[in-house]
């Protein structure tokens, strides 16, 4: 009994939190999935040694450092170049060859964090050779992260394991020609971010910005409650034109949303959707 | 004991999936509770697989779990590699791919830490064979949260570190061999676990 009381101040204690955290900031956490979300308050309290999530609420409110920190923290994912190799194949071979029959193609790569999926894709566009026709907004809502991004310096470490990522997509080069080794650093190749625009845009509360052929957004829903995962899902819906695609991650699925009525499955092993047309309501309907 | 055990959390590394067959496979048909599986794997891409075999050696349906998907009775949920798997109330299974936990995602602590949480003593958690520690601190806190909690007999693992951190960590209620936890889940061996008969999660109303 004494547990269940505990877990519903816990509660509590969250919804007070992200509340305030709202009304000061206008970030909205409010419907982020409960139980990540309790995971990453956790680590937070044993960071700064506080016993309970109430006690944050004061830290948060009066210090902007703290603040920002906290954000960095509660955005952190761990993400890879070719992130799941078969589906840049598939988009490398099912969706490109489409994108290419507009004249010009406008690709939304959301909540990008710190950037490695969108420089996976702009490879793939290059060595496709369709680049120079495609504009890619990357977005996220952590200015933190976004500058990462831009910068577009990854750890050394990783680079073998990127390496075996993107050979196994159908490259048609080597990886090592996209980016320069120095010091314990990879820097990605400049001519790589001509086509890219980094801005902030937050799923939660921000809307459409423009009218897209692609939307990639894998493993970002996840930490969504369906109800956010709904409005996000119908932010993409109103943003494609019809028979533009969206690419979820491996195991997100329109299955269980508002919006499974108005995508076709491209692939199924890999979440490719496309919009129809019969749904689009066109200037003449 | 609490009257009612409505899900069942597993937690398995190294030599976790015979472990997991041995026990799916005394499960009866309509079993009344989900079962939620954390099995550390390394590589992503695998996860169709352990499916098939584990789903071929149970008289249950075996799946990999997708995110937001409804957690049912009677299904058996796989984490997928690359993903921590949690529960969460009201039912639906979020997926999340935060930092690695003890160096493994899926971790079992996550799994089983979340479900404590919001399941508290109508939890089952049961760590099998494996070469690490994950899964201590989860099983601690199914334990403190009044759940019921059990460990295969190092003795008889493939690889006894992960029960043997489990017994170091916690008050385990029930330390047997893989061929009676199958047993003591389905309620037929040991101690009878009374499941619940009814649904086992609300699903949310919109």
């Amino acid at each position: 009994m004494h547990r269940q009381e505990c877990e519903k101040t816990k509660r509590l204690e969250t919804e007070l939190l992200l509340e305030a955290i709202f009304r000061r900031y206008g970030y909205d956490f409010r419907h982020y999935a409960r139980a990540s979300l309790a995971r990453r308050l956790d680590m937070q309290l044993r960071r700064q040694k506080l016993a309970h999530i109430s006690e944050l609420i004061p830290v948060l409110l009066h210090d902007q450092a703290a603040f920002d920190l906290f954000l960095l923290d509660m955005s952190i994912t761990v993400t890879d170049m070719f992130r799941n190799p078969h589906f840049f194949q598939e988009l490398r071979e099912k969706v490109i060859p489409k994108l290419k029959t507009w004249p010009y193609v406008k690709i939304w790569c959301a909540g990008c964090a710190t950037g490695e999926e969108v420089y996976s894709l702009a490879i793939l566009l290059q060595e496709e050779k369709f680049y120079d026709r495609c504009q890619i907004y990357a977005t996220d809502y952590n200015n933190r992260s976004l500058a990462i991004a831009r910068d577009g310096i990854y750890g050394l470490d990783k680079i073998k394991n990127y390496t075996a990522n993107y050979n196994k997509t159908g490259a048609r080069g080597s990886f090592a020609d996209y980016y320069h080794a120095k010091y314990d650093g990879a820097k990605m190749n400049e001519g790589l971010k001509r086509n890219i625009v980094f801005s902030h845009h937050n799923l939660a509360t921000d809307s459409v910005f423009g009218e897209m052929n692609l939307i990639l957004c894998r493993n970002v829903l996840i930490y969504f409650d369906q109800d956010l995962q709904n409005r996000v899902l119908d932010l993409y819906a109103e943003s494609l034109c019809a028979g533009g695609f969206l690419c979820l991650g491996a195991k997100e699925s329109l299955q269980f949303s508002s919006v499974a009525d108005t995508f076709d499955p491209v692939s199924r092993k890999n979440n490719i959707y496309r919009k129809n047309y019969a749904r689009t309501e066109g200037v003449l309907g | 004991m609490a009257e009612q055990y409505r899900t069942v959390v597993i937690g398995a590394s190294a030599g976790g999936l015979t472990a997991l067959a041995t026990i799916l496979s005394r499960l009866p048909q309509n079993y009344p509770a989900p079962v939620v599986i954390v099995q550390h794997v390394k590589e992503e891409g695998t996860d169709g697989y352990r499916a098939v075999f584990l789903g071929k050696r149970c008289p249950l349906p075996v799946k990999e779990a997708i995110d937001k998907e409804p957690l049912k009775p009677g299904i058996v949920y796989l984490a997928p590699a690359g993903y921590h798997l949690l529960i969460e109330e009201p039912g639906p299974l979020p997926l999340s791919v935060a930092p690695p936990v003890n160096f493994s995602r899926p971790s079992i602590d996550v799994l089983f830490e979340s479900a404590a949480a919001v399941l508290g003593e109508q939890l089952i958690g049961v760590i099998l064979t494996g070469a690490n520690s994950d899964g201590s601190r989860g099983i601690k806190k199914i334990k403190e949260y009044g759940g019921y909690t059990m460990v295969q007999d190092p003795s008889e693992a493939e690889v006894p570190a992960m029960p043997l951190a489990a017994i170091e960590c916690a008050d385990i209620d029930a330390i047997l061999p893989l061929e009676r936890i199958g047993g003591f889940l389905a309620g037929i061996d040991g101690p009878a676990i009374p499941l619940a008969t009814t649904t086992t999660h609300k699903t949310k109303t919109s």
